[in-house]
C-alpha cells in the first residue's frame, strides 16, 4: 500500500528534472539491463495498516499462549514489571543507531555503562562488554577469547544443547578442536576433565546446567588453573542473586543469556548475551565496550572505547567480526534490574528456588521420581518419565499448562515466581490422574 | 546525569512480587553467594525520571535528519513494533510443541519466501542475529560446500579494500585468509587486478553491491563469471540492498549466497545498536548446509526439520531474533511489490538530489550518479584550512542533525558518507541542504570554532584517548 515515501508525484518529478532526467529508470543505467527485474516482484500487493493488523494478528492468534509455563531449558517465563515495558518503548531508544556520536548519544552510552556495571555486579567480574547476540553466541565468543595459543576446547555435555552447538560451529570454523566432557550422574565427569587437561585452552560449563543442577565448579577451577587453562562459566543471571558468583567459583570468564532480566520468551529472540571477564582478559572481550571519560570541559562522559580490538579498525586481525550489540535488550536488563533492585532480585531468586523445591517434593508425592535426587538445583530439575509423557503433556495442555520439557531421561521442569502454589497443586492432581 | 548507582538506596523494593505462597527450603551454604549484591533500590518515580533523562540525551530517527551512510536510517513504522508486541508472539516458548506455534512458523515461512523472492535465492535462514552474524553464517556455507567437494585448497576469501571491516574479519573468523582486492579510481572493483588475485586458492569473493561508495558495480556479471570460472562462490553483503530491491536481485546477478540487514533495508529499528536480524539466503547448491532447524511446510502445516546431515549446525540459540523478523514481515506486507520498488527508487532519487545540490561546494569522491548514498571528501578543505571531516560532522550536531558516516570507506580521504533514505521529504532535504551549505561557509570562515564543535550539545567532544588508555568500564563503589 505505502512505502512511507512522503513526496508527491509532482515533487518527485521536480527532483528528477533538477537532476536533468526524464524518468527514474535513468538513475539505474549502471545496472546491466539483462538482469533487471521486468515488471514487479512476485509479492502480494501492499496492505493498509488495518489489513496488516488482521494478517499478523491472525498468525499471532494461531499460537497457544499457555497460562502456566513449566518449561525453561534456556528461556524463562518471568514477570516483566510495567515500568520496564514503558521504558523500553521510548521511541528514541528504539530508533537510534549505535552511539557513534557521543555528544548526542549520552543516554544510550550511559545505559550501556550501567548495563556493564550491573553485569559486573551480578557476576562479580571486573569488566563486561556491551552485550552480544545471545547466550549461545556469548559462549562461543568466550571460547574464542581463550584460544590464541592452545586450540583444544573442553565443553561439558551438561551445557545447553544450543550453547554446545554454537561453540562447535564457531570452533570448527576457526580450526579449534572441541572435546566433550561427558555427563556423569547429571554433572560433568571430573575424571574425564582431568584426563583431557593437557594443552586445553579452556573448559565451558553452565550454572545451573541443562539438568538444572549446580555443579562443583570450584573443583573444576583448581584443576583448570593448575593446567593453565581458563574456566568459562555460562550462568543464569537471576540465580546469581542467590548463588555463588562465577568469581567466587574461580571462573575467568562469565557469560550467559540475559533473557530472564526483563525480556519476554519471544519464541527465542531477541534476547541478549552477556560477557564478563577478569581484568587480565578485558582486551580480549569482543564487541562494543563503553568507557567513562570526560569531555573538553572536564564533564563526565561516556564513549565507545578500546576500539583497537574491533573489526572496523583491525579488519582481518579483529578478535571477532561483531559490530553491534543488543543495545535495546541491554537497556531492558538495566530497566529491569533498576525496578527490582538488589532486594527484589534476591527475593525473586529465593522464590524461584523455594517454589521449585516445593514443586519437586509435591511431584514426588504425586508419583514422579527425581532423576538426580542428591544434587543441588536452582529452579529446574528432571523427573524420570511417567508412564506416558505425551498423555501427561496433553492433559496439562488442556488445563492451559505447558508442561516441562520432555527429554530422553525424563522431564525437565522449571518453576519461577509466576507459578503459584495453587497451580502446583493442579499440576500434581493431573500427574496423579494421568501419570 | 546521575548513574542508577548514584541514587540513594531506600532499602526497600517496589511492590512487584507477591508474598511467597509456598514453604521455604534449605539453601546449602556451599552454593550461596557470599559477596554483597550492590544494586540500587530506588523508587519507580526515580526510575521513570532517570530513563526520561537518558532518552532526552539520545538521538533517534524521530529527532531529525539521520543520513548515516550505509546504515539506512529510514523511518520505523510504529505498526510493526505493535505487531511484534502481540502476546501470541511474545508469550510463546521456543520449545513449545510445534502444533501450538503454527502461527509463528507461518510467519517465519512467509518471511523466508518473501526474502527469497526479493533476493532471487532458493532458500534462507532467519537464524543469524545481525549482519555480521549473517556474514559468518554465509561464509561457513561456502566453506562447507568446498569441504564437501574435497576442495580444501581453497583458503582465500577476496574482499575489496572498500568493504566494511566486518568482511575481512568474517573471513578470518571462518578460518580464511582475507585477500584485499584494489578499487579503481571510479570507485568500483578493479577487474584487471582482480583477475590476478583469483585462482585455485579462491574460495569466494565478498561484495557489497551497490558498493560502499554508493555505486553499482557495473562489471558485476564479469566479476561473477571470473569467480565462478575459477571454482569460487560469490557472496552478497546486503548492507546496501535498499536502493536495488525490486529492481535487480542478487541471485540474478550471479551471487550464490547473501545476507540481509533487516534493521536497515526492512526498517526494523536499530534499537541503539541492536537487536537486528541478518538472514542468509542461498542458491540450491548451498541449501543443505544451512543452519538447523529448517522450517518445512507439509500438507498445509509447518514443522521444524533438525535432520540435516551437512548443516553447519547452529550459530546461536533457537530460531533467530523472532520479533525483529515479525517487524520485517509487517514492513514487507505493507509495502508489497510496488512499494518495495518505490522505496528503492525514492532512496536513489533523494541521494542524487542531495548530491547534486551540494556538489558545487563539497567535493564528491565520485562525480557519477550514485545509488542510495554518496561520499564527500573534505581532503581539499583539510589541506587548505586544516578543517577535517570530523569538524564538519561535529558542527552538524549543533543543527540537531545526525552527521553522515565519518572516515569510511577507507579508500576516500576525509570522507563523509551521506544516505538520506527514501523516507525524507523534498522539503526536509532542502532544509538539510541549506544547513550543509551554511555549515560549509561557517566552517571555512572560522575553522577554529569548528574545531571545537559541537557547542550546543549536552557535552563537548570527549577524550577518547584517555578512555582507552585508562579504561573505566563499570561504576566503582
Amino acid at each position: 500500500m505505502g512505502s512511507y515515501i512522503p513526496n508527491s508525484k509532482q515533487e518527485t518529478e521536480e527532483m528528477l528534472r533538477f537532476l536533468g532526467l526524464n524518468h527514474v529508470d535513468e538513475l539505474f543505467e549502471s545496472i546491466p539491463e539483462s538482469v533487471k527485474i521486468k515488471g514487479l516482484l512476485n509479492l502480494p500487493e501492499g496492505k493498509s495498516e488495518m489489513e496488516l493488523r488482521c494478517v499478523m494478528g491472525g498468525m499471532a492468534e494461531k499460537n497457544t499462549v499457555f497460562k502456566t509455563v513449566l518449561r525453561g531449558a534456556g528461556v524463562y517465563n518471568h514477570y516483566i514489571p510495567s515500568i520496564v515495558k514503558s521504558i523500553v518503548s521510548k521511541e528514541r531508544f528504539i530508533t537510534a543507531y549505535t552511539p557513534y556520536q557521543p555528544e548526542i548519544s549520552q543516554g544510550i552510552l550511559q545505559a550501556i555503562f550501567e548495563y556493564q556495571s550491573i553485569i559486573c555486579e551480578l557476576t562479580h567480574m571486573d569488566a563486561s562488554n556491551a552485550s552480544v547476540y545471545d547466550g549461545a553466541s556469548a559462549a562461543a565468543e568466550a571460547v574464542a577469547m581463550c584460544t590464541d595459543r592452545r586450540k583444544k576446547v573442553l565443553v561439558s555435555e551438561t551445557a545447553k544443547p544450543d550453547s554446545i552447538a554454537a561453540i562447535k560451529t564457531y570452533s570448527k570454523a576457526a580450526g579449534r578442536q572441541v572435546v566433550m566432557i561427558p555427563s556423569k550422574n547429571g554433572v560433568s565427569d571430573i575424571d574425564a576433565l582431568s584426563e583431557n587437561l593437557q594443552d586445553a585452552a579452556c573448559f565451558y560449563v553452565e550454572m545451573p546446567n541443562f539438568n538444572g543442577i549446580i555443579e562443583d565448579y570450584e573443583a573444576y577451577s583448581s584443576l583448570l588453573h593448575e593446567a593453565g587453562a581458563k574456566h568459562i562459566m555460562g550462568v543464569n543471571p537471576i540465580s546469581l542473586a542467590l548463588l555463588k558468583t562465577p568469581d567466587e567459583l574461580g571462573a575467568d570468564i562469565a557469560v550467559g543469556e540475559g533473557q530472564p532480566l526483563g525480556m519476554g520468551m519471544n519464541f527465542g529472540g531477541p534476547h541478549v548475551g552477556f560477557m564478563a571477564a577478569k581484568s587480565d582478559m578485558v582486551r580480549k572481550l569482543p564487541g562494543r565496550i563503553v568507557g567513562e571519560t570526560t569531555d573538553r570541559n572536564g564533564k563526565r562522559a561516556y564513549v565507545l572505547t578500546l576500539q583497537a580490538r574491533e573489526q572496523h579498525i583491525r579488519r582481518e586481525k579483529a578478535s571477532s567480526n561483531i559490530c553491534s550489540n543488543q543495545a535495546l535488550c541491554a537497556l531492558t536488563a538495566v530497566a529491569y534490574v533498576g525496578a527490582m533492585g538488589s532486594l527484589g532480585l534476591t527475593e525473586l531468586a529465593r522464590q524461584c528456588y523455594y517454589k521449585a523445591h516445593y514443586a519437586a517434593r509435591e511431584l514426588e508425592k504425586a508419583g514422579l521420581e527425581m532423576l538426580y535426587p542428591e544434587k543441588p538445583f536452582f529452579h529446574e530439575f528432571i523427573t524420570k518419565a511417567p508412564r506416558d509423557t505425551d498423555k501427561l503433556m496433553e492433559a496439562l495442555a488442556q488445563e492451559g499448562i505447558l508442561g516441562g520439557l520432555p527429554m530422553e531421561e525424563g522431564i525437565l521442569w522449571c518453576f519461577t515466581e509466576m507459578v503459584s502454589k495453587q497451580e502446583i497443586g493442579k499440576l500434581c492432581a493431573i500427574v496423579r490422574k494421568v501419570g | 546525569m546521575k548513574l542508577l548507582f548514584e541514587y540513594p538506596d531506600h532499602g526497600k523494593t517496589l511492590s512487584i512480587l507477591p508474598e511467597l505462597d509456598t514453604p521455604m527450603a534449605e539453601i546449602p551454604d556451599v552454593i550461596r553467594r557470599k559477596s554483597p549484591l550492590r544494586l540500587p533500590n530506588i523508587s519507580e518515580n526515580e526510575l521513570s525520571r532517570h530513563f526520561a533523562e537518558l532518552e532526552s540525551q539520545t538521538f533517534g530517527v524521530c529527532d531529525g535528519f539521520y543520513p548515516l551512510g550505509s546504515c539506512t536510517m529510514k523511518y520505523n513504522p510504529k505498526i510493526n513494533d505493535e505487531m511484534a508486541s502481540l502476546k501470541g508472539f511474545t508469550d510463546i516458548h521456543p520449545l513449545q510443541p510445534v502444533s501450538t506455534v503454527q502461527g509463528a512458523l507461518e510467519m517465519m515461512y512467509t518471511l523466508e519466501r518473501s526474502l527469497c523472492e526479493i533476493t532471487g535465492m532458493d532458500d534462507i535462514t532467519l537464524q543469524p542475529a545481525a549482519g555480521a552474524h549473517g556474514e559468518f553464517t554465509g561464509i561457513l556455507l561456502i566453506k562447507a560446500y568446498h569441504e564437501k567437494n574435497g576442495d580444501t585448497d581453497r583458503t582465500e576469501i577476496i574482499v575489496p579494500v572498500s568493504a566494511h571491516g566486518t568482511n575481512p574479519a568474517t573471513a578470518a573468523m571462518a578460518g580464511y585468509k582475507a585477500v584485499n582486492a584494489p578499487v579503481r579510481d571510479d570507485g568500483c572493483v578493479d577487474l584487471e587486478a582482480l583477475k590476478k588475485l583469483v585462482g585455485p586458492k579462491t574460495a569466494g569473493l565478498m561484495l557489497t553491491n551497490p558498493n560502499t561508495v554508493g555505486l553499482f558495480e557495473k562489471d558485476i556479471l564479469e566479476i561473477s563469471k571470473l569467480i565462478h570460472d575459477a571454482g569460487g562462490l560469490l557472496y552478497y553483503d546486503g548492507a546496501n540492498l535498499n536502493p536495488v530491491m525490486g529492481i535487480v536481485r542478487p541471485g540474478d546477478m550471479g551471487f550464490d549466497v547473501v545476507h540481509l540487514n533487516l534493521h536497515k533495508t526492512f526498517s526494523t529499528p536499530h534499537g541503539g545498536g541492536g537487536p537486528g536480524s541478518g538472514p542468509v539466503g542461498c542458491k540450491k547448491l548451498l541449501s543443505e548446509f544451512l543452519p538447523v532447524p529448517r522450517i518445512v511446510k507439509k500438507d498445509g502445516s509447518y514443522d521444524f526439520d533438525f535432520d540435516k546431515e551437512y548443516s553447519i549446525g547452529k550459530v546461536r540459540s533457537f530460531y533467530g531474533n523472532f520479533l525483529v523478523n515479525v517487524k520485517a514481515l509487517s514492513y514487507i506486507l505493507t509495502l508489497g511489490a510496488k512499494g518495495i520498488r518505490e522505496a528503492a527508487e525514492g532512496s536513489v532519487i533523494n541521494a542524487n538530489y542531495m548530491r547534486k545540490s551540494l556538489d558545487d561546494l563539497y567535493d564528491m569522491a565520485y562525480p557519477d550518479i550514485c545509488m542510495h548514498e554518496f561520499v564527500m571528501t573534505l581532503e581539499r578543505q583539510k589541506k587548505e584550512k586544516g578543517v577535517s571531516a570530523m569538524d564538519f560532522a561535529k558542527t552538524m550536531l549543533d543543527y540537531r542533525m545526525h552527521p553522515p558516516t565519518m572516515y569510511f570507506p577507507l579508500c576516500v580521504k576525509e570522507a563523509l558518507m551521506v544516505e538520506p533514505t527514501e523516507t525524507e521529504s523534498k522539503q526536509s532535504l532542502d532544509e538539510a541542504i541549506a544547513v550543509y551549505r551554511k555549515i560549509y561557509e561557517d566552517v571555512m570562515a572560522d575553522p577554529e570554532y569548528a574545531a571545537k564543535a559541537p557547542h550546543k550539545t549536552p557535552i563537548t567532544r570527549v577524550d577518547e584517548v584517555g578512555a582507552a588508555r585508562n579504561p573505566r568500564l563499570r561504576f566503582e563503589f
